[in-house]
């Protein structure tokens, strides 16, 4: 059994040091498209949290009967189910969030960060440590989506979860939104600019050539 | 082990198993969870009608609806209010129920939808609350094809059945932030104050390219940017419910009167 500190580093280890977004560069369709707001920006990144930490957990629970001429079948499915569960419970308890997420919740089962931990990490290693792994990638993920959500939300829209914090011109505020930030393009250069800070300060994650 | 794992029938038994399990899992949660849905998207239809007639407030949708809303049936071939509980039609399910709907020819089929109701559902709204007997707006149910997909819409009428007071396209899976801008209140709002009909009955809202329309028209608004078969859809759902085969009886109802006589 892997001690505390082992742990720890699965769970941790990708929000700064192994970033699913900011290193791997997985998954950055969806944190272009759901970062316009935090609240959808928080629900998503729940939502594939739970569903990488679970699935990579089934899938740690019966690797040693995957067949591995259909792995990725047995992978999908198990992702697929998940994910139908989440976007069930989510159109019951969070409809509004729900709404505005549409299809992106169902597209967690093609985000690269799920497959690609059920693929390198769950078929080899036990349930528990794949649930603190799919825990840690999720929380990776969620932090990254965080980070841009408050950046085009607050200086796109000036609002955080909704709540007025820069008044706007058109409202009788002296604040100018920035049109820019609430379209897909600007999440390209933001999560650009968060992974050239990333890796200033950690220079080990840059490509050598 | 691993020989073992790669035979046949292990291969077949290992997917068939997870494959009921997880039908299981999924068909329990859909199954659990569907009332609160239902109820949810009772709520948001609701809401979606409010926000039509520009009567949402921060209050609660459903006690905000009963108070101000009273829903009838509509036999739409001849524009008579139907003695029938609304409560209990299926407005979604009749469209395409082939006893409850009628087959549209090509040529009449503007909206692309194929089927329409023989009965539909309208609103009337009472800013006042339904007591105070005075009607401030009427709200018709409408669809038609865009791009990608049938966008629903609640649009809002004045009291002379002609003048626009709200549309608010609350369905649909448009290209997000291009089609998709059709729920833009902002986009919408062009629509306040647009007549529906010309002076002769005939449907008259015209889509256009943006920037095309005349500021002082009462029946023209820009379409949108980059979306020009979303904004004809729109103009085709509007030509085709304000058409004959749409409410067309019964605003010419309305217009006569016979909302005066409750």
């Amino acid at each position: 059994m892997a001690n505390a500190k082992e742990m720890k580093a699965l769970v941790f280890g990708p929000v700064f040091a192994n970033n699913p977004i900011a290193l791997q560069v997985l998954g950055i369709c969806s944190a272009l498209a759901v970062t316009t707001k935090l609240e959808k920006a928080l629900v998503m990144g729940v939502a594939l949290t739970l569903v990488t930490a679970f699935s990579s957990m089934f899938i740690s629970m019966i690797r040693n009967h995957i067949p591995s001429s259909v792995r990725i079948i047995v992978q999908m499915t198990i992702i697929a189910s998940l994910v139908i569960v989440v976007d069930q419970i989510l159109k019951a308890y969070a409809y509004n969030v729900a709404k505005e997420l549409s299809v992106f919740v169902g597209l967690i089962i093609t985000n690269c960060i799920v497959m690609g931990r059920a693929e390198a990490y769950a078929m080899k290693s036990p349930p528990l440590m794949s649930f603190l792994d799919g825990i840690g990638n999720g929380l990776g993920y969620t932090v990254l989506l965080v980070i841009v959500a408050v950046i085009r939300e607050l200086f796109g829209s000036g609002t955080l979860f909704g709540v007025e914090i820069l008044p706007l011109i058109s409202a009788g505020g002296w604040y100018q939104p920035m049109g820019l930030l609430l379209m897909p393009p600007s999440a390209f250069f933001i999560i650009g600019l968060l992974i050239w800070v990333l890796r200033t300060f950690r220079p080990e994650q840059q490509e050598k050539h | 082990m691993s020989n073992n794992n790669e035979s046949i029938g292990k291969t077949f038994g290992v997917v068939i198993g997870l494959c009921l399990v997880c039908a299981i899992i999924v068909a329990t949660a859909a199954v659990q969870l569907r009332p609160k849905q239902v109820e949810n998207k009772l709520v948001d239809a609701q809401k979606n009608i409010l926000v039509a007639t520009g009567l949402l407030t921060g209050d609660d949708v459903k006690t905000l609806f009963s108070k101000h809303v009273q829903e009838r049936l509509v036999d739409l071939d001849t524009g008579e209010f139907v003695d029938q509980d609304p409560a209990k039609y299926d407005y979604r399910k009749a469209m395409k129920d082939v006893a409850l709907s009628d087959a549209l020819a090509a040529a009449d089929d503007k909206a692309s939808i194929k089927r329409r109701a023989k009965v539909a559902p309208v609103y009337f709204a009472y800013n006042d609350g339904i007591e105070s007997g005075k009607l401030s707006a009427i709200v018709l149910p409408v669809h038609g094809y865009g791009l990608w997909s049938t966008m629903h819409a609640f649009l809002a009428l004045d009291v002379d059945g002609t003048t626009i007071k709200g549309v608010n396209f609350y369905e649909h899976a448009e290209t997000p932030g291009l089609g998709g801008e059709v729920q833009n209140p902002k986009w919408v709002a062009q629509f306040v104050g647009k007549k529906i009909t010309d002076d002769a009955g005939n449907p008259a809202i015209k889509v256009l390219k943006p920037g095309n329309a005349a500021p002082d028209s009462v029946t023209d608004v820009d379409g949108l940017s980059g979306a020009t078969l979303t904004s004809n859809g729109v103009q085709y759902t509007f030509e085709f419910w304000t058409g004959a085969k749409g409410f067309a009886p019964f605003l010419a109802k309305v217009r006569q009167g016979a909302l005066n006589n409750g």
